[in-house]
């Protein structure tokens, strides 16, 4: 099944990502786009730092997508996510599943972000007006 | 044995840099590196271990060229 898992330092494309996923005999695509708040908890984000561990991230993912393929029946799974800054109202991450029916791509691609928030080893520091600070660094 | 320790995220800031150093005894399992982390860096928030970009069991044996990392918290996304 096709899998597309990209962590990258360039700038995310929404539109690359659905003709992707929408490609072939699919009867839907669903989306998670993040984004990048520009404020937060009345803060004024200029931009967020995402420090990857790139060889466990992209296992991690691996692990994630292959779960994924094995409880829902899907037909293409997208994972792109970003490295390094990201400005405030970009786009951090992007899944995109398709699948015959609507259940099987929205589980899926549930699944996937939450996972993906609490395995993969990406970090982030919100970079605001007046300081940073690494985000929920503690739970 | 010396072993190698990365630091990723607010582990970083705390060690103060990417890779540390420690001297454990042969032997040492994940858990007995992460009570010794604990002690040494009483700042760190609570942690996972990773060894060979694997999350390491707690018995787990730690080996001299194992690829150690501090996995704090994550939030990707």
């Amino acid at each position: 099944m096709p899998v597309d898992i990209q962590i990258t330092k360039n700038n995310l494309d929404i539109k690359a990502a659905m003709a992707w996923a929408a490609s072939g005999n699919s009867g839907c695509v669903n989306i998670f786009i993040g984004r990048v708040r520009p404020s937060a908890n009345e803060r004024v984000v200029r931009y967020l730092e995402f420090e990857v561990y790139s060889n466990m991230a992209q296992k991690e993912l691996e692990k994630i997508t292959n779960t994924a393929i094995k409880s829902w029946n899907i037909d293409k799974l997208l994972v792109h996510h970003r490295e390094g800054k990201v400005d405030a109202g970009e786009i951090p991450v992007i899944i995109a599943v398709s699948a015959s029916h609507r259940r099987d791509a929205i589980e899926a691609c549930q699944y996937v972000i939450n996972t993906l928030k609490t395995t993969v080893p990406i970090w982030k520091k919100e970079v605001f007006e007046g300081g940073e600070e690494w985000v929920s660094a503690h739970p | 044995m010396i072993v190698k320790i990365l630091a990723f995220g607010i582990a970083k800031d705390i060690l103060g840099h990417r890779t540390v150093e420690l001297n454990l005894d042969d032997g040492s399992s994940a858990d007995d590196l992460r009570a010794m982390l604990k002690t040494k860096y009483s700042a760190l928030p609570e942690f996972m271990l990773a060894i060979n970009a694997e999350y390491a069991q707690d018995d787990q044996i730690i080996r001299r060229r194992d690829e150690i990392a501090i996995i704090p918290p994550t939030n990707g996304g």
